[in-house]
């Protein structure tokens, strides 16, 4: 077990050590140093990537936590019904497919539409965020689904014959108690967002570069200090985020 | 006078399971009424049709005279306490008791008391600001009935209230349930698996049985005068022995090498008799209810022991031994039990 | 009201998945042409073309690229299991320290893989942290080609996908019933058999689902063999890049991404058979 967590650690931790190193050859020590951040700092086409990741990122979140919100519910509490079968397929698709398949289908799909309608007019932000939120959506609707799932159903029937109309019982009951699992479809489809590069680079023009996007072709040439200063800083934003949620969590238990 | 509660031919059906099929029966004002039956004997779903959870789909549920036919849950005057108690996890003591009194719109300083009121009333005192998670068992349960009181329901449903509590603390809190009961004057129906706590509580009990109600009656008509052979299995164990009628109002039994004589004439048909374990006698026979057996094995109960006596015919007799009548006969002694007329009760179907 | 909310998602996904997937069908029975977008449908009066999956069936290069992705996604799923297997247990195991662990082992997935593949790719170049501790501690004067290697791609997949594969194993793990293996002693087998005979075929089930886990999205990866895999790894997502994005050959990479799938729904359908089992 020990060892498994040092496979899964050791990377990242060296990661963020050599990245307070003077050397410009990666993962040797210089002498620490902060060169690499200030060097990040004035990389303007990097900055604007890591913006336009963080609006891609947030939207298709939120968009993802309200479809997928939808979908678990439709899923959870509504029963048997028509289309059932078929809407718990095509929800659970995009977890299943391969990312090259999924972010090829969405291309064609955008790229036909376009074609037929004029809208999305070329491929950019908004594609991508279409994108990540058809992916986040998948994922916010297992966590939402199965949180539903469990016994809370007593809850909202007791709120009922309480005198709460299924409306009121909704929003001081189910909504309150699924909180908690919509941020975590959010936060989970946020991080896809930040971490695709496959969606992206189907989905992006030239116009729609992620920071990921960024990443990957900056480390096709090589690893670079610069690299690793970008990852520490990622590495810390993960973490505080993180952080805060377990706050947020604990806070409400 | 008009009955709190008035079912007439509730009928229910999951698919090819029917869940009731044609429950009729009254509840009066301040009455409490037990709901007895095993898993699947439809008490349950009776409790949800009565509350609005379940449609049903012929027949009629009406409260105080009014049909409560397509009145939604939240628009019935009635509660229920159910029996996950499913008290609101993020709302503390105050607040879940709250709950319904603010769906009614009541004015805040009426809410206040009222929910201190139900607090006093169930000992609750120092608990008003925690989650149901930090209460223990028999805290939560009281929480439960509090914040189902509150509102003050013509009918209060209670589906198992004791089923999660521990042994210890089940039969105190059934005679507070009891005290509650009487101090609100609701009509309270209770559903229970559990016999006993049927008996104890309710000023009547309706015995189900897949979906039927085979039984109605006060606890110790139901548990003296069984009417059929699952209502005489069901309440305290009794032993059931079948024969046919001699024609003279008795029944022949062959299989415990005896004539059963009931004290009014057996009626028309019935072909079997229930006998309790504890109005069987060891001992000399006393009239001619008598039979010979041999002590099988003996198990001691603390107030009583439980013997089991293989009779001449074969039948196998659960007899009930009290203590006060000394120490129960060894394993392999022949003995002699006898009855009196009236503890042969004839069992319709 | 009801029949409304049924409808949002129902709209959603009926375009942004099911519209999508069937063009990429009606895609890989197209013909390529000059102009935006390259190709021109089967209405647009070329009819039918049927060389795309012809082509994937015949020529040796993408049937290789098909077979070695599978193999590759195989391997990987494989050792994934092999880590995976005894962390899941010990950390169900682990008493109080369980939540901990968990969240140790899952914490990488939040921090992104591209930064992890980044930490590799700087661990194992020619100039890299490993091969600089080889050289300083005198077992190598050359550095050993560890960097765009079968093995780097391996490791990398592997080190991306164990999260994904402890999960599984480490839910199935906390539902034993820890007398089971007790009782298996108790009547006479030794700790390996107790295990070997009582707690691995109640894992059974969730290891399969491991492995799957971890199988179907490694079978279309792109960024790790393109990272830190050599040139000639020709798996299915770099071949599908290739042709889309340099050949421009829209009608081919969509019919690798029907053979791919093709491939891959016997394994997604078993996955989702074991999920709705456990």
């Amino acid at each position: 077990m020990w060892a498994g967590i040092g496979f899964l650690w050791l990377p990242v931790i060296l990661l963020v050590g050599y990245a307070f190193s003077a050397d410009p050859v990666p993962f040797h020590w210089g002498g620490f140093s902060l060169r690499w951040f200030a060097a990040l700092a004035a990389n303007e086409r990097l900055l604007e990537a890591a913006w336009l990741s963080l609006r891609v990122a947030a939207g298709s979140a939120t968009l993802a936590m309200l479809l997928g919100g939808a979908t678990g519910w439709v899923l959870a509490r509504h029963g048997p019904f028509a289309g059932r079968a078929l809407l718990g397929g095509l929800a659970g698709a995009p977890l299943v497919l391969p990312e090259v398949v999924t972010g090829l289908s969405l291309l064609l799909f955008f790229v036909t539409l376009e074609g037929a309608t004029g809208w999305p007019a070329g491929r950019g932000a908004l594609t991508v965020l279409l994108a990540h939120a058809t992916l986040g959506t998948a994922y916010a609707a297992v966590v939402i689904q199965s949180r539903l799932a469990s016994r809370d159903r007593d809850l909202e029937e007791a709120a009922q014959d309480l005198g709460a109309s299924p409306a009121t019982a909704f929003v001081t009951i189910t909504l309150p108690l699924m909180a908690p699992a919509l941020a975590a479809g959010w936060l989970l489809a946020f991080t896809l967002s930040l971490d695709d590069v496959v969606l992206a680079s189907f989905t992006s023009g030239p116009a729609g570069t992620t920071l990921p996007v960024a990443l990957f072709s900056m480390l096709r040439l090589g690893m670079t200090p610069e690299v690793n200063a970008l990852a520490t800083l990622l590495l810390l934003a993960a973490g505080l985020a993180l952080a805060l949620l377990g706050l947020l969590l604990r806070r409400r238990a | 006078m008009t009955p709190r509660l008035s079912l007439r031919g509730v009928t229910r059906h999951f698919g090819t399971v029917t869940a009731l099929d044609g429950v009729s029966l009254d509840v009066a004002a301040g009455e409490f009424l037990a709901l007895l039956g095993g898993s699947g004997s439809g008490k349950s779903t009776l409790l949800r049709v009565v509350a609005g959870f379940e449609a049903a789909d012929s027949g009629s549920v009406h409260l105080d005279g009014a049909d409560l036919a397509g009145v939604p849950p939240h628009r019935r005057p009635v509660n229920m306490m159910f029996q996950s108690y499913a008290l609101f996890p993020h709302m503390n003591v105050t607040a879940n008791i709250a709950y319904g009194l603010k769906r009614e719109g009541r004015p805040r300083a009426e809410i206040a008391e009222r929910v201190a009121q139900a607090i006093a009333m169930l000992r609750l005192e120092g608990m008003e600001s925690r989650r149901p998670d930090a209460l223990s068992g028999g805290q939560r349960q009281r929480v439960a009935l509090a914040r189902a009181l509150v509102k003050r329901p013509r009918l209060l449903l209670l589906d198992e209230p004791l089923g999660a509590l521990d042994a210890n603390l089940r039969e105190r809190t059934g005679f507070e349930l009891r005290a509650i009961q009487r101090e609100s004057g609701a009509a309270f129906v209770m559903v229970t698996h559990d016999q006993s706590e049927a008996l104890a509580l309710a000023d009547r009990v309706a015995v189900m049985d897949r979906g039927r109600l085979v039984q109605l009656g006060a606890p110790r008509e139901v548990y003296d005068r069984p009417a059929t052979r699952f209502v005489a299995e069901f309440l305290g164990a009794a032993n059931v022995l079948e024969g046919r009628s001699t024609g003279g109002g008795a029944l022949e039994c062959p299989a415990a090498a005896c004539i059963l004589r009931p004290a009014a004439p057996l009626p028309e048909g019935a072909t079997a008799i229930a006998l309790r374990p504890e109005r069987i006698r060891l001992g000399p026979a006393i009239g001619d209810n008598t039979a010979a057996g041999t002590v099988e094995e003996a198990a001691f109960r603390g107030e009583s022991s439980l013997l089991l006596v293989r009779l001449a015919g074969g039948a196998l007799l659960r007899v009930s031994h009290a203590e006060e009548d000394g120490a129960p006969p060894e394993r392999g002694t022949p003995v002699r039990v006898s009855w009196d007329a009236d503890a042969v009760v004839p069992l319709l179907g | 009201m009801r029949f409304a909310l049924r409808l949002i998602p129902g709209f959603w996904l009926a375009l942004l998945v099911a519209a999508p997937l069937a063009l990429v069908g009606l895609m890989a029975l197209s013909w390529q042409a000059e102009g935006v977008p390259p190709y021109a449908p089967p209405w647009a009066g070329a009819g039918i073309n049927p060389d795309n999956l012809r082509l994937l069936a015949e020529d040796p290069y993408y049937r290789d690229a098909l077979l070695q992705s599978l193999a590759v996604a195989g391997a990987t799923a494989a050792l994934c299991l092999l880590l995976a297997v005894p962390m899941g247990i010990a950390i169900a195991r682990a008493g109080r320290w369980r939540e901990v662990l968990l969240a140790t082992v899952l914490l990488p997935f939040w921090t992104g893989f591209l930064i992890r593949i980044g930490a590799w790719i700087g661990l194992l170049r020619d100039e890299g942290w490993i091969n600089s501790l080889l050289r300083a501690l005198g077992w190598t004067d050359q550095p050993l080609p560890l960097l765009y290697t079968d093995g780097a791609m391996l490791l990398g997949m592997v080190h991306a996908y164990l999260p994904f594969a402890v999960l599984p194993v480490f839910a199935a793990a906390t539902r034993l019933d820890p007398l089971l293996e007790q009782a298996a002693e108790d009547l006479g087998a030794t700790p390996r058999r107790a295990f070997l005979s009582i707690t691995l075929p109640q894992l059974l089930p969730s290891l399969a689902a491991a492995f799957l886990l971890v199988f179907i999205p490694a079978a279309g990866e792109y960024v790790i063999p393109e990272l830190l895999g050599p040139p000639d790894a020709t798996l299915v997502g770099r071949v599908l890049f290739q042709e889309f994005f340099q050949s421009r050959d829209w009608p081919v990479a969509s019919a690798l991404a029907v053979a791919l799938l093709a491939l891959l729904i016997g394994p997604i359908i078993l996955f989702q058979r074991l999920g709705r089992a456990a």
